[in-house]
């Protein structure tokens, strides 16, 4: 049991708060970092494609972000579950402090693939698989953000998005498998074929650098969201005074 | 079990006596249905064409429309609460009025939905499967609808809330639904997409009393 200690003291709002205040520091520098080399090597660095010039770059913001989109829904559907079996109430604020940084990641994946599809594809928007799945994941994320703002009370706001969240988890391969199905269009995945991936390392090693930046950065926004959730909550608390040094 | 059977029993008689919960739906889906054709400058092609996504966004606007008397009129008459405290755990009691939803609205439109598919010029062999895919489709929406209904109870405006957190989930039962009845329409089998439609009713059956379940819970802490 003992190797839960750490567990349970994360749990607790105080310890979380002051743990969180470091964390944010130790996944924001480092997501600084990698993304300061990601873009220059990405886009100063990397040669331009052969088939698709200067365009490809996007890329750089483009895998990230949506490689977020579904990392953050994941990890709310896991908060989700916690908050709702074991009742912890940070797991309910990772929740909807996640929602509207999931959602924003979804916006600009969808954004820069429209950009992307201009001059590739010449218009902005086809009815692809991948394109029109990733577009009902920001309806998700949306359905979050709403449900969990819908109440007065806070606390019943993000239990309902727990739930919410969970469902949608289930539903996400679904109705990824069914628009695939439907239609498809969106290339290949290029980075997944770890013996030998079709693009080459001067391009690679900058994307993931962004990728591993982004996440980083979603890590570091992500504590200062939940410390700022903490605050709003329990702001007539005596441990919340103490820490602030007035008590 | 006889607790089951007594709601299910309670829920369809709560039906009969205010009729209009499900009549005023199916006079939407058919308005739904009569607005389409109206939009678009109909030849009988591009009619047919659209008849099973037509039918189908018909479908799911007006089962959303059904949803908010699944908990509502408990709620506010209190028999929530005595349901609560009932030793039949909750996500019985949850199944039971969503089966008795189902069986009510889902019944209305299976035989709704092959009257507006003749007008709407769908060819006569699909019939029968507009029949199945409407009724497995629509054990999907009921159960995934009663999760929605049991996370916006007490809201006052759930109308829009409750169409934003459950038409993104509609997605894969209008893809399938209406793909089943476009493959018959061509004459090409839609056993595929119907084996589907039953797969995705039998996961919902699984997952959506417990969720709603919870969701209710969360309600009443």
């Amino acid at each position: 049991m003992s190797n839960w200690v750490w567990f349970h003291r994360l749990a607790s709002p105080p310890s979380f708060y002051r743990t969180a205040g470091k964390l944010q520091w130790w996944f924001g520098v480092p997501a600084a970092l990698l993304m300061a080399y990601g873009l220059y090597g990405g886009l100063v660095l990397a040669p331009a494609d052969y088939q698709q010039g200067e365009a490809f770059r996007i890329i750089y913001v483009h895998v990230p972000s949506a490689w977020l989109s579904l990392f953050v829904y994941t990890s709310m559907a896991v908060a989700g579950g916690v908050a709702l079996i074991w009742r912890m109430k940070l797991a309910e604020i990772y929740v909807t402090a996640a929602a509207p940084l999931g959602a924003s990641f979804t916006a600009l994946a969808l954004v820069t693939g429209m950009l992307w599809g201009k001059p590739m594809w010449g218009t902005y928007w086809v009815w692809d698989a991948r394109l029109t799945s990733e577009l009902i994941l920001l309806f998700l994320y949306l359905g979050v953000m709403a449900l969990g703002g819908a109440w007065d009370d806070p606390r019943r706001g993000a239990r309902a998005a727990s739930v919410l969240a969970v469902v949608g988890v289930i539903n996400v391969p679904i109705v990824h498998y069914s628009v695939e199905w439907w239609n498809s269009l969106h290339q290949g995945p290029t980075v997944t074929k770890f013996d030998q991936p079709s693009i080459a390392a001067e391009m690679l090693w900058p994307l993931l650098a962004m990728a591993l930046g982004f996440t980083l950065y979603f890590a570091a926004v992500q504590c200062t969201r939940m410390r700022a959730a903490l605050i709003d909550r329990d702001r007539d608390a005596r441990w919340l005074k103490q820490a602030w040094g007035r008590a | 079990m006889t607790a089951m059977a007594a709601l299910i029993r309670r829920e369809f008689r709560l039906l009969w006596r205010r009729r209009a919960g499900l009549t005023q739906p199916l006079i939407f889906f058919a308005l739904v249905c009569l607005l389409g054709p109206l939009g678009v400058n109909p030849g009988p092609n591009l009619l047919a064409a659209m008849a099973p996504a037509l039918l189908w966004l018909a479908v799911l606007l007006a089962s959303l429309l059904t949803l908010d008397r699944i908990f509502r009129d408990d709620v506010e008459s209190g028999v929530m609460e005595v349901l609560l405290l009932s030793p039949l755990p909750l996500w019985m009691t949850v199944l039971a009025k969503a089966l008795a939803h189902y069986l009510a609205v889902g019944g209305v439109f299976v035989v709704a939905a092959p009257l507006a598919a003749v007008v709407l010029g769908a060819p006569p062999a699909s019939m029968l499967v507009i029949c199945i895919s409407v009724a497995l489709g629509a054990l999907s929406l009921t159960m995934l609808g009663t999760v929605g209904a049991a996370l916006t109870v007490g809201q006052h405006n759930a109308g829009a809330l409750l169409a934003i957190l459950l038409l993104p989930l509609y997605v894969p039962v209008l893809i399938f639904g209406a793909g089943a009845i476009q493959a018959a329409g061509q004459g090409l089998p839609a056993a595929g997409p119907l084996y589907l439609l039953a797969a995705m009713a039998v996961l919902h059956l699984t997952i959506a009393p417990p969720a709603a379940a919870a969701a209710l819970r969360i309600a009443y802490d």
